[in-house]
């Protein structure tokens, strides 16, 4: 068995360090661990995996993959299990990871655990613990169909560096222009000088308790002053406050900082379900009986205008 | 133009999950339609407002009680529905061949289903349905434009905003904020109840993937709370994140 493929996470050769950290994971397996790339112009990249550990690099070069697409990437991916039979492949859980992994899973007939917070591969199977109910709960998934698929969440496995041999293999490119059913019109990056929300260190949401953008612009001090993501609960998205991509919660994103600092915000269960899993959390609360204060490992009953700029004042001491 | 939606019966969101017997413990929890899964309904009966639907059905694969979902999207505006009786405990695999074989009878212009579920959280099956029928697929939506057999797709992408074309029948599955889901009006219940819903059996498979454990994470303890004047509670406060958590202020 040629051991665990990690597919590469990267726009335009920008690699996102969720790839580092399922090649540290993948590494304790004790098997071969290789990372897997398709893009145009990327094969320069291929050291970068070894110093993560990655033992081969398998890079997929071409035009039709210079972005994604789930046509080509697919039928690529397909060929290559076929040809080089991996125990298990593991993908980023993200927009382009997750739709990867589901229509590849269907196509093979496989079982697919998605957005695993905890992994454990042998020959042939595949234990994997995800958060259920966003977080409320979890489940053991076994998986013993070949190849073994995942998709992980960001930011819970830690990056380890240790030197691999990196040999690059080139795989014939099986994919074509009849593969490719979608047409990518195009992308718009969010203009945001602030980390990713869930991959950001440290995440400073604001809630009902602001009141107003007037509020919000309080809690992005905060968070700039940190170099932190900015979130937001359900009542200031449904607001209109914040952005729907930046809600922390059941129907939002399930983050997992090492700090979280909640503003304003009350604490029910939706939302406490998407940041719990926080290293530290931090809550500012005029309500001594918020829900949030008993998961808060500091809390300040107070009033978040005043707390804030007081608190970024000593920050900066 | 022909809608079907997927809508699956999840619990409320704001449901405490508890454990009995070492699995999830249903007892007591208000059942509601997948939030993300609402959202299509709703897009579903806009198009039909808009003229470019002609007929939206909804399909549910589920347990008996799942005809409450499918009753409250009848109650929505959608024109009738399709049960398949399935066990809630099949996997990703088992739910979109049984989706897919009830889909491919309807043989529908128009496929949509919610991203994700709230329960599982596997977003998983709206894609794994494409597949099996062979169609197109865009995750993720938060605005769709149909005109000349082509789908134009607005998705919420890790990053930014993606426009995807595709040709339909296609399968596009939702993000919560495309639209706000309508409340049931009295008169859509009262028609709801009148709406056809027809009963099949799930296609019988075999998983590919199986739940071995449940399990609670472990409960947060609270710490410290302090009230005390903004100047002093500041103060500590920072301490706190400078020497505990040991952060770095830019």
């Amino acid at each position: 068995m040629a051991g665990t493929w990690v597919f590469v996470e990267h726009r335009d050769g920008n690699v996102r360090k969720v790839t580092y950290e399922m090649i540290s994971k993948a590494k304790t397996f004790g098997d071969e661990v290789s990372a897997v790339i398709f893009g145009k112009g990327i094969e320069g990249l291929a050291p970068e995996f070894a110093k993560y550990g990655a033992d081969k690099v398998y890079v997929v070069e071409g035009d039709i993959f210079a972005s994604y697409n789930t046509g080509a990437f697919v039928a690529q991916m397909a060929a290559m299990i076929k040809e080089y039979a991996p125990n298990a492949v593991l993908f980023a859980h993200t927009f382009n990871g997750r739709d990867f992994a589901s229509r590849l899973a269907q196509k093979l007939e496989v079982g697919l655990a998605t957005d695993v917070i905890d992994a454990e591969i042998s020959a042939g199977k595949g234990l994997f613990t995800r958060a259920i109910y966003a977080g409320k709960a979890l489940a053991k998934v076994e998986i013993t169909t070949s190849p073994i698929l995942a998709t992980v969440r960001a930011g819970v496995f830690e990056v380890v560096e240790s030197a691999g041999a990196g040999a690059v293999v080139k795989p014939a490119v099986a994919a074509t222009e009849a593969d490719v059913y979608q047409t990518i019109k195009s992308f718009e990056p969010t203009v945001s000088a602030r980390p990713e929300l869930t991959e950001a260190d440290i995440v400073v949401s604001g809630g009902r308790g602001c009141k107003g953008p007037e509020g919000i612009k309080v809690v992005e001090q905060l968070a700039d002053l940190l170099g932190a993501a900015l979130g937001g609960s359900r009542a200031a998205i449904d607001s209109g406050w914040l952005g729907h991509e930046l809600q922390v919660g059941q129907t939002g994103k399930v983050v997992n900082p090492t700090l979280y600092v909640a503003c304003g915000i009350s604490g029910a269960i939706q939302h406490l379900a998407g940041m719990s899993s926080s290293k530290f959390i931090a809550a500012i609360n005029t309500d001594p009986e918020a829900p949030i204060f008993n998961v808060a490992d500091f809390g300040v009953v107070g009033d978040l205008f005043k707390v804030i700029p007081l608190l970024c004042e000593e920050l900066k001491k | 133009m022909k809608v079907l939606v997927c809508v699956k019966q999840t619990f409320d969101t704001e449901a405490k999950i508890e454990l009995k017997d070492g699995k999830i413990s249903d007892a007591g929890i208000n059942l509601i339609i997948n939030p993300y899964d609402e959202v299509a309904v709703e897009g579903a009966i806009q198009l039909k407002e808009k003229g470019i639907a002609k007929e939206v059905v909804v399909v549910s694969a589920g347990s008996d009680k799942a005809m409450d979902a499918i009753r409250t999207a009848l109650a929505m505006g959608a024109d009738r529905g399709i049960l398949v009786k399935q066990d809630t405990a099949a996997d990703e695999y088992q739910r979109a061949v049984a989706l897919a074989a009830a889909i491919k009878d309807e043989n529908p212009d128009l496929i949509l289903a919610g991203h994700v579920a709230a329960d599982d959280g596997s977003s998983q099956v709206p894609t794994r349905i494409a597949e099996i029928l062979g169609l197109p697929h865009v995750n993720v939506i938060t605005n769709i434009e149909i005109a000349d057999g082509k789908a134009v797709c607005t998705s919420e992408a890790d990053g930014g905003t993606q426009v995807t074309e595709v040709s339909i029948p296609a399968v596009i599955s939702s993000q919560v904020s495309w639209n706000e889901p309508r409340y049931p009006s009295m008169k859509g219940i009262m028609q709801a109840k009148k709406k056809p819903v027809a009963t099949i059996d799930a296609v019988a498979v075999e998983p590919k993937s199986k739940i071995v454990e449940f399990s609670l994470p472990p409960a947060k303890t609270a710490g410290v709370k302090i009230e005390e004047e903004p100047e002093v509670a500041a103060t500590k406060l920072a301490d706190w994140m400078k020497n505990t958590v040991k952060v770095e202020v830019k």
